[in-house]
């Protein structure tokens, strides 16, 4: 879809009179391959079992409908100047387009057996493209590619003021109905039962709740519209804005503190996993956001982390100490402090890529060595390390029990890491590192301690990760080979990425972005990685500096005339700042 | 303070060390392993020749798709993430015209049928891999081409994952095996060397295909643009030469080379799966550093060397100490090769012109 978008920039040296067909056949062509893929690939097939507003839409239609829309709106958008009518039927042209590729679809598989290739190539999935009439039916999905990419186009015709709530309020209909079950749940427990059952099915929006969603979120985003609060409140004097934002504040370290306690055992779990990534992205936003250098094994500190803890403090078999959590916590530091020193050492002259591949290098040499019979007799082997004790021993019904305590102590942690982090920064040692990042040579001339530099780098970020290992090894119970994986450090480079290099809340929406959403959506799982491919490319091509980058990277990678159309407000999209540009 | 200075000196001395120390410490594996070993006798002539070709069969393989990684890093200076992806695309490219083929029965016990339903089968993988390359460099690198080294890196790895997880959905987790060809499980009547016919096809295979690559880099007008322009894109634009066609021939050739090595596998280890281009990448730019970026003759010998490494090297180096199942070790002496080379020999066995400042 990313691509429709680009197609549609790509200016021809057409006349503002044209119709633009070669945009609009790119477009529609796109989209369709981009509609087949969905099908193939099994989303469409795979999700149509999960309602998004029960007996009205499910997931897998949404996602095709949303792909026609894309479609619609890329065709559309260089038209509008020209007249809305023409916008709307360019629309309805490439949806039309892209839905025919989906009546070949069928029609191909009523002819040939595309299972014996494709899994997802399935009778239902026929039934579901052609609305259950079989080949007679083929023509539907032109229709409604039709309808939506004409809906697309209408869209596009109307004033900012009016679309962008309209926007906001399907996009809030796609939230509310992936969220209903994981909202209602909690819900059920409270006075609040009988407006959760109102509101929400077991998964899914009800019709009424559907609505209800709709129209409160396009009155709330034409609301904030009009009054623009954030822009007001950013023009008060100092002291009356720390009045509105102070309590503002307050109000989100509550929420944050009271969040698994009033959402129950599920969230708590996926809440820890997210601090456990935070405390995880810290640390290597110090080696990677700061000082540049990609690791691509930073499981292998974060195993070392978890089996220094497991080997100290496990009541089982390979137990050696019988310590207690907070006595091993500080040697699993110091031991993958020491690990980072003794990996960093031979590595610190390679550069770049290279170092990439050296570091994951490592990380797989770890792997193995931890499942192998080398070390069966200290680690385990592929039987791992059992037994190890919660940092906190309470009764199981206690508020504290299971992945509560370990979500506090995640979070405590992170926050002292993120401090440590935030003031290393602007440290000598912080201002070495970025110095170091932007170009070797160039510090190395002012003075910069490459060796010393670089090395510390290694060792603080394989700390933290050693810390956020042994974390996790409380939160489980037990470690095992096959918990290191290179899948654990390729999620933690993302989250360093995708939140934006070298910044601290950059990590923090990260985190929640990439770990949080998909465990909240364990029925997605086998997606997930799918998703996160996607998202890497599309943040690297689109966005390179991430999606709350530091000021120094967004200034890096946008030329002078971006900048100047970018204001600071962060929450105006890119699409408004290429309104106000274009006169 | 004049104490710093000072400080950095013992640094660099307690480092210098190090640096010594790990030296001695991995040729003392070596060499004493070997001597072991050798010395143990619990390994007879026969058994290291049955290593050797293993290795060979193996580093062949990995020759194949060190190709694509070395000729991709020489003119765009990027890892290729997604170079094994496009490896295990042509693997079930390959895999499905075998499953056709040996529905239509050409893959019997007539050999001069089964030969040329392999030649099928490597034309569609390679068809496969090229349109794989092509969409990835056109969506995740071309417009990155410009972007600090980090950004396109990351953009591969997330090619690599989406390519991965788009063929899990199409064909499912499971494993395929391919069909089995009867001619190829024989033994090959080649003294000393063990192997099964099927390993000399690989083997056979891939010498020939890497000698015509090697013939169209350094011969062909192609080859010569595609070497221009790695050297320098602005002067080989200035000579009229279209340097992103050039590049794109680039992937295309990596990309056809790494299907027609998952055919190779496919026939030889029989099994396929979705993310069974991971290692066999990692291990193929393990190669092509190996050999020294950016060579092509060098990729070849470094994929050779990292597979007879990898056979041998386990049990040569490592079983003389009494180490339990040194094969599962094979991946730490690939490895631990990888990270000496980077750090005693950047610039790989015959590679010489990757100064410093280009990694």
């Amino acid at each position: 879809m990313s691509t429709t978008a680009q197609a549609a920039t790509g200016r021809g040296p057409m006349t503002a009179g044209s119709w633009r067909a070669r945009t609009l056949l790119r477009a529609g062509v796109l989209g369709g391959a981009v509609a087949v893929y969905l099908c193939l690939v099994g989303i469409v097939p795979v999700f149509a079992d999960r309602p998004l507003v029960v007996g009205v839409v499910e997931l897998g239609q949404a996602a095709l409908l949303i792909a026609f829309g894309v479609v619609g709106y890329a065709a559309a958008r260089d038209l509008v100047a020209t007249g809305r009518l023409r916008a709307i039927v360019a629309g309805a042209a490439a949806g039309a387009i892209g839905g025919a590729y989906l009546t070949a679809l069928v029609l191909a598989g009523s002819v040939i057996d595309l299972r014996a290739v494709f899994l997802n190539a399935s009778p239902e999935l026929y039934d579901l493209l052609s609305a259950g009439m079989g080949t007679d039916g083929a023509w539907f999905p032109i229709l409604v590619g039709a309808i939506t990419g004409g809906l697309a186009g209408v869209l596009i015709g109307m004033p900012i003021a009016l679309r962008s709530p309209l926007l906001w309020g399907l996009g809030s209909l796609v939230f509310f109905g992936l969220f209903a079950g994981l909202l209602r749940t909690p819900m059920l427990v409270t006075p609040l039962a009988g407006l959760a059952r109102f509101l929400f099915a077991a998964d899914g929006l009800t019709v009424p709740g559907a609505s209800i969603v709709a129209i409160g979120s396009v009155a709330v985003a034409g609301a904030v519209r009009m009054t623009r609060p954030r822009q007001r409140v950013d023009a008060l004097p100092n002291a009356q804005r720390r009045l509105v934002v102070g309590p503002l504040a307050i109000l989100l370290v509550v929420g944050v503190l009271a969040f698994p306690l009033m959402l129950g055992p599920f969230f708590a779990q996926v809440i820890a996993f997210v601090a456990l990534f935070i405390l995880l992205g810290l640390g290597l936003n110090i080696t990677l956001g700061l000082a540049g250098l990609l690791d691509l094994g930073f499981v292998a500190f974060y195993a070392v982390g978890a089996y220094t803890v497991a080997l100290l403090t496990s009541t089982a078999e390979y137990g050696i100490a019988g310590m207690s959590f907070w006595q091993a916590v500080p040697f699993a530091v110091i031991v993958a402090m020491l690990f980072g020193a003794f990996l960093g050492l031979p590595i610190l002259g390679i550069r770049g890529d290279y170092l990439a591949i050296a570091t994951l290098g490592f990380g797989e040499i770890i792997r193995i060595l931890a499942g192998s019979d080398l070390l069966i007799d200290f680690l385990g082997g592929p039987r791992g390390i059992l037994n190890v004790p919660k940092p906190i021993e309470v009764p199981p019904t206690h508020w504290l029990a299971g992945p509560v305590q370990i979500y506090y102590i995640a979070l405590a942690f992170a926050a002292v890491v993120a401090f440590v982090a935030w003031r290393l920064r602007g440290s000598r040692l912080g201002r070495s590192w970025m110095a170091i990042r932007e170009d070797e040579d160039v510090a190395q001339a002012i003075g910069v301690n490459l060796v010393q530099t670089k090395l510390l780098a290694y060792m603080l970020g394989g700390g933290f990760a050693g810390l956020a290992g042994a974390i996790s090894v409380a939160l489980i119970g037990s470690v095992f080979p096959t918990s290191i994986q290179l899948q654990l450090s390729i999620n933690v480079v993302a989250i360093v990425i995708v939140g934006g290099m070298g910044s601290i809340p950059g990590v923090v929406v990260g985190a929640l972005v990439l770990i949080g959403l998909p465990e909240l959506f364990r029925e997605f799982s086998d997606y997930r990685l799918l998703f996160y491919g996607i998202a890497l490319m599309g943040v690297m091509v689109y966005r390179p500096e991430g999606l709350l980058p530091s000021k120094i990277a967004r200034r890096e990678l946008h030329t002078a005339e971006e900048l100047v159309a970018m204001p600071d407000a962060d929450l105006i999209t890119d699409e408004e700042i290429k309104e106000a540009s274009t006169p | 303070m004049t104490t710093v200075p000072r400080l950095d000196r013992l640094s660099d001395l307690a480092i210098d060390v190090f640096m010594w120390a790990f030296r001695a410490a991995i040729i003392l594996v070596v060499v004493l392993g070997s001597a072991l070993t050798l010395l143990s006798g619990k390994y007879t002539i026969n058994d290291w020749f049955e290593f050797v070709g293993n290795g060979l069969t193996l580093g062949s393989i990995y020759a194949m798709i060190a190709l694509g990684y070395t000729m991709v890093y020489g003119i765009l200076r990027m890892i290729n993430f997604a170079h094994g992806e496009f490896f295990m695309g042509g693997a079930f490219g390959g895999y499905f015209a075998a499953v056709a083929l040996a529905q239509a029965g050409a893959l019997t016990d007539n050999i001069l049928s089964s030969l040329i339903a392999i030649v099928i089968m490597i034309l569609v993988a390679m068809a496969v891999s090229v349109g794989l390359a092509m969409g990835v460099e056109r969506v995740a690198y071309r417009p990155l081409r410009n972007a600090p080294t980090l950004v396109p890196l990351i953009s591969a790895i997330g090619a690599s994952l989406f390519l991965q997880y788009t063929f899990r959905g199409f064909f499912g987790s499971g494993i395929y095996a391919y069909p089995n060809v009867p001619f190829l499980d024989a033994r090959a009547p080649i003294p000393l060397l063990n192997m099964r016919w099927v390993d000399v096809l690989v083997v056979v295979a891939a010498f020939c295909m890497m000698g015509g690559l090697y013939l169209l880099v350094m011969r062909s007008k192609i080859g010569t643009a595609i070497r221009a322009v790695s050297e320098d894109k602005g002067t080989a634009a200035l000579m009229g030469i279209d340097a992103n066609r050039a590049i794109v021939l680039t992937f295309v050739i990596g990309a056809a080379m790494a299907g027609a090595a998952g055919v190779l596998y496919g026939l030889s280890f029989r099994q396929v799966t979705f993310a069974m281009g991971i290692v066999p990448g990692i291990k193929a730019f393990t190669a092509a550093v190996l050999g020294g970026i950016g060579s092509v003759p060098g990729a070849m010998l470094g994929g050779l060397f990292l597979g007879l490494i990898e056979a041998v090297g386990p049990t040569l180096f490592l079983s003389g100490f009494g180490v339990p199942s040194v094969t599962q070790l094979k991946d730490v002496v690939a490895f631990t090769m990888l990270v000496l080379v980077l750090v005693f020999r950047p610039s790989g066995i015959l590679g010489e012109r990757i100064a410093r400042g280009r990694a």
